[in-house]
């Protein structure tokens, strides 16, 4: 059993766009789309959510993604129709629906809960996932601040699954931490810096566990992510 | 007549034909502030429902709501679909197993009707949004009841101040839906969900004096 992905779109296009782009980085996971009306044209259809949500759901649970108002609403009435133990486990995440959906599919597909998976879909919000290189924080500035450094030796770098097994990682630990400047919990802001195998990146991390949660993931990159 | 089975049907053949008589008007009030599509959105329900009203002929008020409930929900297509069809579904709720409606009940339907849509859209009244024609509905209905008031007197009592509630929302600024998008240029137009609303619940009141 494994967390699906549904996404509401009130265009079919959109809604099937989004499934392409986030089962390209997560090919395993169920990411069932749910858009339009069922003559194609734009609207949200309570029986084509309510269908992707039987798919999508093979008893380890679902997460909806949205997009315009109807296709909330209409999310909403479907898991009102669910009956009680399998709406427990079938949640719409806040979250914007093309970058939520990447998320949310690609910590699906590294074996991520349900909460795992919600938590990647809203780490998708707020600014985009800001220019590459571009630091969000300065480490430097804060005297309480721990750094280390490490180099990429997978082959795929801090890119799609290495990416998200390192931001669930990341997302364990209290301290604040970044790569390169960049939120160490957000999938979407690592992917953004492009970083590929053999660049050295910078950790910094601060807060009451910084040094162990530094340690476990310099840990996980040294050890090539499983690849 | 008595607040029926058939008086269920007659309220719902009748917002059948009001819908389809006045969805140009309704898109023509949603361009401006929404996406243009509330007219056809709801006759693309109603126009669902009508058919299904013929294996409806024993069924208690509370069947023919949960009827119209999950059509709408199935066949809408935008925002109405869950708005009203939650509206229905908990109407029908209400005065589940009842053969006939008094006063009480008949209050007591328009409030969970109204209740089920703040649920579901979690507006408040002054958004510029259906609330705005059934708050003033139900308040109405209310104090009307509370009065001694017959049924048909209730519903129309109830039609009158949702018909002035929607006329109403055309000073607001909208918070809620896609008119909240425009601000203070939402300001003038009528909402169209409040417009609808008052035409279904005229229907009601003029399903009851037939």
């Amino acid at each position: 059993m494994s967390v699906g992905i549904v996404v509401v779109s009130h265009s079919d296009r959109i809604a099937v766009g989004t499934v392409e782009l986030a089962t390209q980085m997560a090919p395993t996971t169920r990411v069932v789309a749910a858009g339009g009306l069922d003559d194609g044209t734009l609207g949200t259809s309570f029986e084509k959510i309510s269908a992707a949500i039987a798919v999508a759901d093979d008893g380890g649970g679902a997460v909806i993604l949205c997009d315009l108002g109807s296709a909330i609403l209409t999310a909403e009435t479907a898991l009102d129709f669910l009956d009680d133990s399998q709406r427990q486990r079938v949640v719409i995440a806040d979250a914007p629906i093309v970058e939520g959906t990447v998320a949310a599919a690609v910590a699906a597909e590294t074996g991520g809960s349900i909460a795992d998976v919600v938590a990647a879909a809203s780490s998708a919000s707020g600014p985009a996932a800001g220019e590459p290189g571009e630091p969000e924080r300065d480490a430097s500035a804060s005297a309480a601040a721990i750094a280390a450094r490490v180099t990429l030796v997978n082959k795929d770098g801090l890119h799609a699954r290495p990416a998200a097994e390192f931001v669930r990682l990341a997302s364990g630990f209290k301290a604040e931490i970044s790569v390169n400047g960049v939120d160490a919990k957000s999938l979407l802001r690592i992917m953004s810096l492009g970083l590929g195998v053999g660049r050295e990146v910078t950790l910094t991390a601060e807060g009451p566990d910084a040094a162990s949660a530094l340690d476990a993931l310099v840990a996980l990159v040294e050890s090539g992510f499983g690849e | 007549m008595a607040l029926t089975g058939e008086w269920a049907r007659e309220w719902i053949s009748r917002s059948v034909s009001v819908i389809a008589e006045n969805h140009v008007e309704l898109t023509a009030l949603d361009r401006p502030i929404g996406d243009g599509d509330h007219g056809e959105n709801m006759n693309r329900g109603f126009a669902a429902v009508g058919p299904k009203l013929g294996d409806q002929a024993d069924a208690t008020p509370g069947d023919v709501f949960k009827m119209v409930a999950m059509t709408l929900i199935s066949t809408v297509g935008g925002a109405a679909g869950p708005l009203y069809g939650t509206a229905y579904l908990k109407a029908a709720g209400a005065v589940a197993g009842r053969d006939d409606l008094d006063g009480a009940a008949l209050v007591a339907l328009l409030t969970a009707a109204r209740d089920g849509i703040v649920l579901r859209g979690k507006a408040a009244v002054g958004e510029k949004t259906m609330i705005d024609a059934w708050t003033p509905a139900v308040d109405a209905a209310a104090l009307a009841q509370a009065a001694g008031r017959s049924e048909l007197e209730i519903l129309r009592a109830a039609a009158t101040a949702a018909e002035a509630g929607a006329i109403a929302t055309e000073p607001l600024i909208a918070r809620k839906g896609r008119a909240s998008y425009l601000g203070e240029r939402a300001i003038g137009h009528r909402d169209p969900g409040a417009q609808s609303t008052a035409l279904l619940i005229r229907a009601a009141a003029d399903a009851a004096a037939a």
